[in-house]
C-alpha cells in the first residue's frame, strides 16, 4: 500500500468556476418548469434572449480589453446572471426590456468593475433594478396563473412568441400577483377572503409551486456544498419572525400570514439564487447570518410600508452595498492572535 | 414620539440627503477612499449638521421672523454656522488634542458643504416647528451621510483592488457606484410620505 504524502486543501475534485455556474443553471431547472407552467413560455423565451445578450455583451466587453474570449465565456457566469433576471421579469416582458436589463447588468454592474469576482452588486439584480425603476408598468404586467379559474388560458409557444416580439398590449391578459393583491386591499378582510389568488394550498394560488421548486432547486445547491445555509437561513428566519410578529400579534387583516411572505415573489429565488452570490455577499459565516437577516428584514419593511409590492432585488442591492463593512466588522480572529483593530482604534 | 421616529427613518433612508437629494458629494467623494478617514468625517458631520439645523431653526424662529427680515436666510445661517463651527474648532484645538485629531480636521472640510446650508434652508422650508423636530431632522440627516459614507468607503477599498478598465479607475467608477447605491436606495421611495 502506498502512503502518498498529499499537502492540503485536500479536494477530491476537480472543481472550476463553469462546474459550479452549471451546477447553479441546474439547479434553477424545477423554478423554471413552475414558471412555464403557470405563465406559459415567456419565461423561457426571455431566458433565451438574455443568454444570448449577455453572451454578446461579455464577448464584446472581453475584445475591447484584449482578453480571451472562449475562456471567460466557458466559466457560465454571464448565462447565470442572464439566466437569473429572465426568471426575475414578468413573462409578457416585450424582447427589448429583456435585453437592455441583461446589457446593463453585463457591461456596468459587471465589467465596468473587472468582470467576474470583481463586482461589488449582483449584476442580475441590478439590471432587475434599474428595469423596474425605469419601466414601472411593463415590470408589473404578470398573467394570471393557469387554472385559477376558467377564464384563464395559458399563453402557447406562439402566442408568448407574439407577446414578446411584438409587443401585444398584454393588459386583456394581465393578472396581480399575490403580493400586489395583498397590498392593493390590505385591510379589506372581504375582499382578501374571496380574493381566489390569495387562497392557493399553502399560499398565493401558483406562487406557492414556483417558490417551492425554487426552494427546491436551492436545497440542491446546498447539498452540493454550492452554497452554504447561512445566507438563506438567516433571511428566511427574519421573513418569518416578522411575518410571524404581525400577522398574530398586530392584525392579520393588514399584515399577510407567514406562508404568504415566504412563498410568494422572490422570496425563495432571492434566499437561495440570488442573496447567496459569492462574489457581492458577506464572506464569514457570522457575516452571512447578519447578511441574510438583514436582507430578510428589508425585504419584510419594503413590502409591508413602502411603495414597491416585492422587495428582493432591492434588499439584496442594499445589503451588497453594505458587505464590505460586514466583512470588516466579522473579520473571524486568526487562531493565535489577537482580534484585529477595527473603525477608530489606534492601529499598532 | 413616533413622529420623531419618523423623522428619522424619513431623513436616514428615504430622503437621504447624499442618495436621493444629492446633496454634500463632494465630502462623500473625497473623503470615500479610506474607512478611518470617513468615520472620522462621519463624526464631524453628525456635530456639524444638527448644529446647523438647531441654530438656523434658532435664528429663523427668534431673529429673522420678529425683525420681519426672512429674505436674510441664507446669509445669516451661513455666518451664523460658519462662525459657530469655527468657534468649536478652536475649544476643541485647545483644550482636546485627542478630540482635535479624531474631529477637529474635518471641521472646516464640512463647514462650506451644500448639504450644511441645505440642511438649514430645508429645515425651514419644511416647516419644522419645534426645537427637538429640528435637532432630529439635523441630527437624521447626518446620520443617513455617515451610513451611506461609511459604506462607501468600505465598498471603495474593495474596488481599489478590482481589475477596472483604466478609463473608469478612480472617480469615474466611484461615480458610477454612486449611482447604483442610488438605484438601491430607490427601494426606500413611498416608505414614508414626508
Amino acid at each position: 500500500m502506498a502512503l502518498l504524502s498529499v499537502t492540503s486543501p485536500h479536494i477530491h475534485k476537480p472543481g472550476n468556476t463553469g462546474g459550479f455556474m452549471r451546477q447553479v443553471l441546474y439547479a434553477t431547472l424545477p423554478g423554471l418548469f413552475m414558471l412555464t407552467y403557470f405563465f406559459g413560455f415567456g419565461t423561457l423565451i426571455n431566458v433565451v434572449i438574455a443568454s444570448a445578450v449577455a453572451m454578446g455583451c461579455e464577448a464584446l466587453i472581453l475584445k475591447v480589453r484584449n482578453k480571451p474570449i472562449a475562456f471567460y465565456l466557458n466559466d457560465y457566469s454571464a448565462v447565470v446572471t442572464a439566466v437569473l433576471l429572465a426568471l426575475a421579469i414578468p413573462p409578457t416582458a416585450p424582447w427589448w426590456l429583456t435585453v437592455i436589463g441583461c446589457a446593463f447588468a453585463i457591461v456596468v454592474a459587471k465589467h465596468l468593475y473587472g468582470g467576474l469576482g470583481m463586482n461589488p452588486f449582483n449584476p442580475a439584480m441590478v439590471g432587475y433594478v434599474l428595469l423596474l425603476i425605469s419601466f414601472p408598468k411593463e415590470m408589473t404586467t404578470w398573467l394570471p396563473a393557469a387554472g385559477l379559474d376558467n377564464s384563464v388560458n395559458v399563453p402557447g409557444v406562439f402566442e408568448s412568441l407574439r407577446l414578446t416580439f411584438l409587443g401585444t398590449n398584454p393588459d386583456a391578459l394581465s393578472g396581480a400577483t399575490p403580493l400586489d393583491t395583498f397590498k392593493t386591499y390590505a385591510g379589506q378582510p372581504e375582499v382578501l377572503d374571496s380574493n381566489a389568488i390569495l387562497h392557493g394550498t399553502f399560499a398565493g394560488y401558483g406562487w406557492e409551486w414556483v417558490n417551492i421548486a425554487f426552494l427546491l432547486g436551492g436545497v440542491y445547491l446546498i447539498w452540493k456544498k454550492i452554497i452554504t445555509w447561512h445566507i438563506p437561513a438567516g433571511m428566511l428566519l427574519s421573513i418569518f419572525l416578522l411575518s410571524g410578529f404581525f400577522n398574530t400579534a398586530v392584525d392579520a387583516d393588514n399584515y399577510p400570514s407567514i406562508m404568504h411572505h415566504l412563498l410568494s415573489g422572490g422570496t425563495m429565488l432571492g434566499a437561495f439564487f440570488i442573496a447567496t452570490d459569492p462574489v457581492t455577499a458577506a464572506t464569514s459565516n457570522r457575516g452571512k447570518i447578519i447578511y441574510g437577516f438583514l436582507i430578510g428584514l428589508l425585504t419584510y419593511v419594503i413590502r409591508t410600508w413602502g411603495g414597491y409590492p416585492d422587495a428582493v432585488a432591492f434588499s439584496v442591492l442594499l445589503m451588497n452595498l453594505a458587505a464590505p463593512t460586514l466583512d470588516y466588522y466579522t473579520q473571524p480572529r486568526t487562531y493565535g492572535h489577537r482580534q484585529p483593530n477595527k473603525g477608530l482604534a489606534k492601529p499598532d | 414620539m413616533p413622529e420623531f421616529l419618523l423623522v428619522l427613518v424619513s431623513t436616514i433612508l428615504v430622503n437621504n440627503f447624499v442618495l436621493v437629494q444629492f446633496l454634500g458629494l463632494c465630502p462623500f467623494m473625497g473623503v470615500s477612499n479610506k474607512l478611518e478617514a470617513a468615520m472620522g468625517m462621519s463624526l464631524a458631520t453628525t456635530f456639524v449638521l444638527t448644529l446647523s439645523s438647531v441654530l438656523s431653526y434658532l435664528t429663523y424662529r427668534y431673529v429673522l421672523v420678529p425683525l420681519d427680515v426672512a429674505y436674510l436666510k441664507t446669509i445669516s445661517f451661513i455666518l451664523v454656522i460658519a462662525v459657530t463651527v469655527q468657534f468649536t474648532e478652536m475649544v476643541v484645538r485647545k483644550t482636546s488634542p485627542l478630540l482635535y485629531r479624531v474631529l477637529g480636521i474635518f471641521l472646516p472640510l464640512i463647514t462650506s458643504n451644500c448639504a450644511v446650508l441645505g440642511v438649514a434652508l430645508l429645515t425651514v422650508k419644511k416647516g419644522i416647528d419645534s426645537f427637538m423636530a429640528a435637532f432630529l431632522y439635523g441630527f437624521g440627516a447626518a446620520l443617513g451621510f455617515s451610513l451611506v459614507l461609511v459604506l462607501f468607503a468600505a465598498l471603495r477599498e474593495r474596488i481599489a483592488v478590482a481589475d477596472v478598465p483604466v478609463p473608469f479607475k478612480g472617480a469615474s467608477i466611484g461615480l458610477i457606484t454612486a449611482g447604483l447605491m442610488s438605484l438601491a436606495f430607490m427601494g426606500f421611495s413611498g416608505l414614508i410620505k414626508i
